[in-house]
């Protein structure tokens, strides 16, 4: 089988099991709610004072709620498999809905971090890499060894502390303007490029000191020349490889940092979806995350064959 | 994960320095865990109008909280917890994952394709998420967390076996092991774990930030442990809005999360792949 048709067909079935992972996942969670399922959905419809153990009785019989667990998993799948998510049970709106509604606000603070992780941690990695070993490289080692041991939340409430309260600089929580996007930006940003300035810095190292890389500093290229006919390709498999563990720990981050900063994003969603027990969204929020994940290794996959077509086999992760 | 062939070490940070550093601080954390509550033994749930934000005291030498309970032993008890459900996560995970790594690379073929499409999928689930719904799902909270975070950590466990073993499987020694008729428990023992077990050292000290870093984590945001047990995201939610009152109360919790995970980071060396 061709390689390329191979990696696809691979993430295909990786993306079939989420789907079932997260099926069984929230099926677990819809049974372990408290109270007769058939009782609230009542409730729901014909609300609380109008309901009655007859009405009850008429919705478990109608929607079939008295069936066995593997028969009422099935169903509960095949609506997953056609993107049927219905409603949200806490504000009644299509779960679709909703989540178009705040993945676009978290989609336009994890591209704000990311831009801001690229601007801060490959440069500053690349000039480490280069001289290994230096005063720039042994400082950026201990900034990024300390920055990793600090979580998120609590770079977030470091900041808002300093920059907020403290100084008064900027919003300590909101959405809509520019500021507001610096403080939960930056927060994710100084985590991401922590640990792409390593490993930016790693392949810089490695490259650096190849033997092809001698060569064209021996035929007479200058640095600059050097870094970017040589440089930069390499490393960008690297960089481009990693993009999808920063894609995961983004999505972790988002989760916590629109929790505290109150961005109103799909992170945000999610913690009050879980704190509500409204199954539908944590169903379809958990799927898309899942399915995002794998769609954007796909891509991962084919763009680092593009950037580097030798052996394609060897760098397949995740 | 390496992308160039290179013959340059790529672990530079893995100096013995930086472990010892590292293991010095994670036991002066388990230190004080530990003895604290002989030391200055006092009720973490109690509360005292009298001590409400109080400076230290010989009773408890990091203060009082809000509610006039003891920052000491609500330190050392929520270290404590937070400890205890990584070391069970990591020991858990690091089971099922060297378990399933071991069957994947040895039998090869349909087997090691089933467990590795069965670890992708998790892998593409945040792990955050996923010790949510468990969350939600499991009702004793240190209980779903030691689940989820099972379920989050076995993947790392499972890849670097299955890389390492099945590296390992094509050894001649490992042939004339098999050939001499040795059994399966005995190659392992005598071939496998002594490749493994090093880098099994680094994960699980990764393994335990992760863990610790998300239960603050969920603790900070309210969808994890519960008020009033003593846990350290909690802890730092509660202090905030007296923060100008009492810096240094907020700082207590800060300050040990922070020396925890620096002390773990330091021990697992190298840099995380």
């Amino acid at each position: 089988m061709h390689p390329v048709l191979r990696a696809i067909l691979y993430r295909a079935a990786q993306a079939l099991l989420v789907a079932l992972l997260v099926g069984v996942l929230t099926f677990l969670m819809m049974q372990s709610l408290p109270g007769d399922m058939a009782f609230r959905i009542a409730a729901g419809r014909y609300g609380y004072d109008a309901v009655n153990a007859q009405a009850a009785e008429a919705v478990r019989l109608e929607l079939g709620l008295d069936r066995p667990a593997l028969e009422a998993f099935g169903a509960w799948f095949l609506d997953l498999m056609r993107l049927d998510f219905g409603t949200s049970v806490i504000s009644g709106a299509p779960v679709m809905d909703e989540i178009r509604h705040q993945l676009g606000a978290s989609l336009q603070l994890a591209l704000a971090a990311l831009a801001l992780s690229l601007l801060i941690g490959p440069p500053l990695g690349i000039l480490a890499g280069l001289r290994a070993g230096g005063w720039l490289d042994r400082a950026l080692l201990v900034v990024s060894t300390a920055l990793r041991s600090v979580p998120q939340f609590l770079m977030g409430l470091i900041l808002i502390v300093l920059v907020s309260i403290q100084l008064g600089w900027l919003p300590a929580a909101g959405y809509g303007r520019a500021e507001h996007f610096i403080l939960p930006a930056l927060t994710l940003a100084l985590g991401l490029a922590a640990v792409s300035a390593r490993i930016a810095r790693d392949a810089m190292a490695a490259v650096a000191a190849s033997p092809h890389y001698a060569f064209g500093r021996w035929k007479g290229l200058s640095e600059w020349q050097l870094l970017r006919r040589h440089g930069l390709r390499n490393i960008g498999v690297a960089m481009v490889t990693y993009l999808g563990l920063q894609f995961a720990m983004l999505v972790e981050g988002v989760v916590v940092i629109e929790s505290i900063f109150g961005w109103p994003g799909i992170g945000h969603a999610l913690v009050h979806a879980i704190f509500g027990r409204d199954v539908p969204m944590v169903q379809g929020t958990a799927l898309l995350l899942g399915l995002g994940f794998v769609a954007l290794n796909a891509m991962i996959d084919l763009t680092a064959r593009w950037i580097d077509p030798r052996n394609p086999d060897s760098r397949r992760q995740g | 994960m390496s992308v160039i062939p290179t013959d340059i070490p790529l672990q530079a940070s893995a100096r013995p320095w930086s472990r010892l550093a590292g293991a010095a601080l994670l036991a002066l954390v388990l230190g004080f865990a530990l003895l604290a509550p002989l030391v200055f033994p006092a009720d973490p749930l109690r509360q005292s109008l009298r001590h409400i934000l109080a400076a230290p005291d010989a009773a408890s030498p990091l203060g009082y909280d809000h509610l006039g309970r003891s920052l000491t032993a609500r330190l050392a008890a929520a270290l404590r917890l937070s400890l205890a459900i990584a070391a069970a996560a990591v020991a858990s995970a690091a089971l099922l994952g060297v378990a399933a790594g071991v069957l994947a690379a040895w039998r090869g073929g349909w087997v090691d394709r089933a467990v590795s499409l069965i670890a992708d999928a998790f892998l593409a689930l945040p792990g955050l998420l996923l010790v949510l719904i468990v969350s939600a799902i499991v009702p004793v909270t240190p209980m779903a967390f030691w689940i989820g975070l099972t379920l989050v950590l076995w993947i790392e466990y499972f890849r670097l076996t299955r890389a390492t073993v099945s590296r390992l499987m094509a050894a001649p020694a490992i042939e004339a092991s098999r050939l001499l008729g040795f059994g399966p428990l005995y190659v392992f023992r005598r071939h496998l774990w002594p490749e493994l077990a090093p880098v099994l050292l680094t994960l699980g000290a990764f393994g335990a930030a992760t863990a610790i870093m998300m239960i603050a984590a969920l603790g900070f945001v309210s969808v994890g442990m519960r008020p009033p047990t003593p846990e350290l995201g909690l802890m730092m939610v509660e202090l905030l809005p007296y923060y100008r009152e009492a810096p240094m109360a907020l700082l207590v919790p800060v300050l040990a999360t922070f020396l925890t995970l620096l002390g773990l980071n330091l021990v697992a060396g190298g840099r995380r792949t």
